[in-house]
């Protein structure tokens, strides 16, 4: 190990030793008592503690501490509101996958409140989050999901018999949270509602608290991206780093393009030229029908969707740059190349910058220059051309 | 002595949702009135922008149904500009939508609508081994219900209950309600299927994301086909879809079918269940073609639930107000011409039952004024029902056989007649009978896929052109997991010129008209007697059992171009968020 490694091997130790003190929510339950129950093998817990530890872009050598952090999880209680939203991020939620491993996570972290599966209603789940707001204090997660819409003194969503605002509602919890999650693009930079002309002035949830937010976007995103931010607060105790957009980078350093299973064919300038023609049947490269891979940081093309079954690109439709911020305004139309247009559309992120790199000040003629150079070198290449 | 009470927020729906209602001094509800809390655009934010990108948008109105307004938006831009779709397109669309409605009514009933029925404290007391040989009675087959198998569900909800942090999401709900009917065998399960269930939706998800690229919001339709070309012609992903599709099949008839039957013959005196629809008007729309010419659900109205007739419906007949809705237009409007303008005029403070049965201090609905973000569509002035129970008693009017028959073998095996179709337990179990239509019925859209690519037909996705100079009109109707959905486009100068979404729950959820008709929900609950006005179950169930979808019923607006600098009250937010 070398010297920053091992100085975070030990601070993850210490969290963990940290935790391991603080009395259990739910003292009969364990997760290596729960996995027993559930016929999971030590073997298969620690094989799967291994991936996470590779998914969270850590050292193999962590892959013990992912396994402790996994074990001391159930210390964790969760808040989950909805605001201006879909429920796609819940839904998402749901459909963790693999041996159910992580919706067990999921089940142990402590669900306190979340309005799509909670059995309680009306005043009984107002009371519900009260009580794990005063219970847990300083101690919690709170997940949000949906943009906060902030027009009308944010009365245009409200939420119980005292008609309390979203916005409210997100502030308050934000509070006393140990840590806040932003989940689905929705909530990290407002998303779909807060597209052009935005009529309720929704906000990311960022823009309403002063607290510090991870954004987990993508709509939705991935159910391990949520899990891994949450194995990444228990580990280290901190916060995950992050890029300019407040993305962790374990999950969003990289562009779709850069794992993308047809990237060989972008190299080989073999393009789809329109849905259905030979190109498609082949797999070629999705670019010229309006793949923003180039422009796009997530960890799709690695993890795909739905215990892995497939993914838009595999599906043979171009991503459409959803964990973004204004991607809606700004990757439209989602059928037709950025290169196109590139020279006089605004476009936030860059073709060949790192994330960490992109930032507002970064979103000039420098970074869209290049992507444009990158794009169209390639397109030069066509051998349909 | 009246008094009010409010249920706000409901949860296990979809979007937020508050009912207020007024009961009489026997507690019996004299008034009902359902309101959405929440605003947030999406027909006014589509506007202007590349048909073709409005598939992607619309089908963020909702990540639960996320399949449905995808297609919608898709195929209003078809229709608008005259494409014939591909065969092969036509039937992994139907591949795609028959994945949809396995996955949401079997999540509705076990994991949003299950709690209503299931006392899950009660399974607790369950003799695991009684339990197991009574499983028997409502299946040959049971699934789930082996007795060491429901001993261990029991073991493990016993530690969770016992634990110092409680139920969990399972807490403080309206355990050892009097209304709950199972006896604590059957509690024990439907627990075991509700654990079950958790599993399975996992794999009729997959199910979707096969051909979907994922789910929810799957991404691989466009305007003229489907972009899946390569997993259409690969025989393993084919033969993916069949083994999944056979998993989940096998556990609607094995499990959700019979849990259904067992809460018919429990819950068949329960009066609240059992207390006839408000408004007894159906409409359902054709959806999931199997073949070329049949489709497995069928067009038609029903009026009075009289079935013996089938009315045919006219497009033309369809308008949406806002008499009680936060809008200033109030006129009824045909969609292609809905203008609305939000008059958000809020809540008013008033006494109201609270959570300890004593007066409280409460907002309230101005209940003569509007009170909800969603509008009242009616049906040539009339209100409707829509939904997996209109999708049956239509089909029953057009006999069509394959509803006929699923609905017939329903009635036999529970020994209900046909009127206790149109009630709250009715309105379950045509969601488990539309499920059975899939898991019966839609492997014969998968056979004529197969059938379609021996003949070399690879054809997916239709050339078409946009012209800039032409104006175009187009709308998608069909029938979707909760009812009746129709998308209205116009497109002109090449970008959308307005667009209208009437969706299912719109129609089921909304306040009511300029004279004063109310609409199924709000008809449903009335009459109804609560038990105990600080656990009101009854309206929880009964408004559970639409499935509500309440992000997809909240209108936005302006098709007529109005400005909407009204309500752009934060000009710095517009735009740009971060």
């Amino acid at each position: 190990m070398d010297i920053i490694e091992e100085s975070l091997f030990s601070k993850a130790e210490a969290r963990l030793n940290q935790l391991k003190k603080l009395p259990a929510l739910k003292k009969d339950r364990s997760i290596t008592k729960a996995l027993k129950e559930h016929g999971i093998s030590r073997r298969d817990f620690m094989k799967w503690a291994g991936a996470m530890t590779a998914m969270l872009s850590l050292p193999a050598s962590f892959a013990p501490l992912t396994a402790r952090a996994a074990e001391v999880a159930d210390r964790l209680p969760v808040i989950w509101l909805h605001m201006a939203e879909c429920t796609g991020c819940s839904e998402s939620l749901l459909r963790s996958d693999g041996p159910g491993i992580d919706s067990l996570i999921f089940d142990y972290i402590s669900l306190e409140y979340h309005e799509t599966l909670m059995a309680a209603s009306g005043y009984q789940a107002e009371q519900n989050l009260e009580d794990a707001i005063e219970k847990y204090k300083g101690r919690y997660v709170l997940m949000v999901e949906g943009g906060v819409p902030t027009a009308l003194e944010g009365q245009y969503l409200t939420i119980g018999a005292h008609g309390m605002t979203g916005l409210e509602s997100a502030r308050k919890a934000s509070e006393n949270a140990a840590a806040i999650f932003a989940i689905g693009t929705c909530s990290s930079f407002g998303g779909i509602q807060a597209a052009n002309p935005n009529p309720t002035a929704s906000k990311p949830l960022s823009a309403v608290t002063n607290k510090p937010v991870i954004n987990v976007p993508g709509c939705p995103p991935s159910e391990k991206n949520i899990v891994g931010n949450v194995l990444h607060f228990i580990l280290f105790g901190t916060l995950p780093s992050v890029d300019a957009f407040n993305r962790p980078k374990w999950a969003y350093g990289l562009r779709i393009h850069d794992l993308c299973e047809r990237r060989g064919h972008f190299d080989a300038g073999e393009f789809v030229q329109t849905f259905g023609d030979e190109g498609a049947k082949n797999g070629y490269c999705l670019y010229k029908v309006g793949c923003k891979g180039p422009y796009t940081f997530n960890n799709c093309s690695k993890l795909r969707f739905n215990s892995h079954t497939s993914w838009p690109i595999q599906a043979g439709h171009g991503c459409i740059g959803c964990s973004e911020p204004n991607f809606w305004d700004t990757m439209g139309p989602f059928e037709e190349p950025m290169a196109n247009r590139l020279f006089n559309t605004p476009m936030f992120g860059g073709a060949d910058k790192t994330a960490d790199n992109i930032g507002i000040a970064l979103l000039g003629a420098a970074a869209i220059g290049m992507a444009a150079h990158a794009v169209l070198s390639n397109i030069k290449k066509d051998k349909e051309q | 002595m009246t008094k009010r009470i409010i249920v706000d927020p409901i949860t296990r729906i979809e979007g937020h949702l508050r009912i207020e209602v007024i009961v009489d001094e026997n507690n019996i509800i004299q008034e009902a009135y359902s309101s959405s809390t929440l605003w947030r655009g999406l027909e006014v934010i589509v506007k202007n922008r590349d048909p073709r990108d409005v598939g992607f948008m619309v089908q963020r109105i909702c990540g639960v149904c996320t399949y449905s307004h995808y297609k919608a938006g898709i195929t209003a831009v078809e229709d608008a500009l005259g494409i014939e779709v591909p065969f092969n397109a036509q039937m992994v669309r139907a591949l795609m939508n028959v994945s949809l409605v396995l996955h949401d009514h079997l999540v509705h009933f076990y994991h949003l609508h299950g709690l209503d029925w299931c006392d899950i404290t009660s399974a607790l007391k369950a003799d695991p081994k009684k339990a197991s040989e009574l499983a028997f009675k409502y299946s040959k087959n049971p699934i789930a219900t082996g007795a060491d198998e429901l001993k261990a569900v029991q073991e493990r909800v016993k530690k969770f209950a016992s634990g110092k942090q409680g139920l969990g999401p399972f807490a403080n709900a309206y355990w050892g309600h009097g209304t709950y009917k199972f006896t604590p065998e059957q509690n024990l399960i439907v627990l075991s299927h509700y654990l079950k269930a958790l599993e399975i939706q996992r794999v009729a998800a997959q199910l979707m994301a096969i051909f979907g690229a994922k789910q929810p919001h799957p991404q691989s339709l466009s305007v003229g086909g489907v972009t899946c070309v390569m997993d259409i012609l690969d025989p393993s992903r084919l033969g993916d879809w069949l083994t999944k599709y056979k998993e989940v099949a096998d556990f609607v008839n094995r499990a959700y079918y019979a849990d259904v039957v067992m809460a018919a013959e429990m819950y068949k005196n329960e009066p609240s269940v059992l207390k006839g629809c408000g408004v007894k008007n159906f409409i359902s729309y054709e959806e999931i073609p199997v073949n070329k010419s049949e489709f497995l659900y069928s067009t038609g109205i029903v009026r009075n639930g009289d079935i013996s007739k089938l009315l045919p419906l006219e497009e033309d007949l369809i308008t949406e107000e806002a008499t009680h809705s936060w809008y200033k237009e109030d006129k009824p409007l045909h969609p292609y011409d809905g203008e609305t303008e939000p008059n958000y005029t809020g809540f008013v403070d008033a006494d109201t039952i609270g959570p300890d049965g004593k007066p409280i201090h409460t907002k309230a609905l101005q209940l003569d004024g509007k009170y909800s973000w969603i509008k009242s569509p009616r049906y040539n002035g009339e209100p409707m029902e829509v939904g997996p129970l209109a999708a049956i008693v239509v089909g029953l009017a057009a006999k069509n056989p394959r509803i006929t028959k699923i609905a017939t073998q329903f009635l036999e095996d529970t020994g209900l007649p046909v009127e206790a179709l149109f009630t709250t337990l009715g309105r379950t179990a045509a969601r488990v009978l539309e499920c059975k239509l899939s898991a019966d019925y839609g492997i014969e859209a998968f056979n004529s896929l197969v059938e379609n690519l021996k003949t070399g037909d690879q054809a997916t996705c239709a050339p078409y052109k946009i012209d800039n100079n032409k104006e175009y009109k187009g709308r998608y109707i069909g029938n979707v997991p909760r009812g009746m959905l129709s998308h209205w486009i116009r497109i002109k100068n090449g970008v959308v010129q307005n667009y209208q979404c009437v969706v299912p729950s719109t129609w089921n959820a909304g306040p009511k008209d300029s004279k004063e008709q109310m609409g199924p929900y709000e008809a449903s609950l009335v009459g109804t007697k609560i038990q105990d006005l600080t656990q009101p179950l009854e309206i929880i169930r009964t408004i559970h059992s639409f499935d509500p979808c309440i992000a997809c019923s909240v209108h936005v607006m302006d098709t007529k171009g109005h400005e909407l600098g009204e309500y752009k009250i934060d000009p710095i937010a517009i735009g740009c968020n971060i």
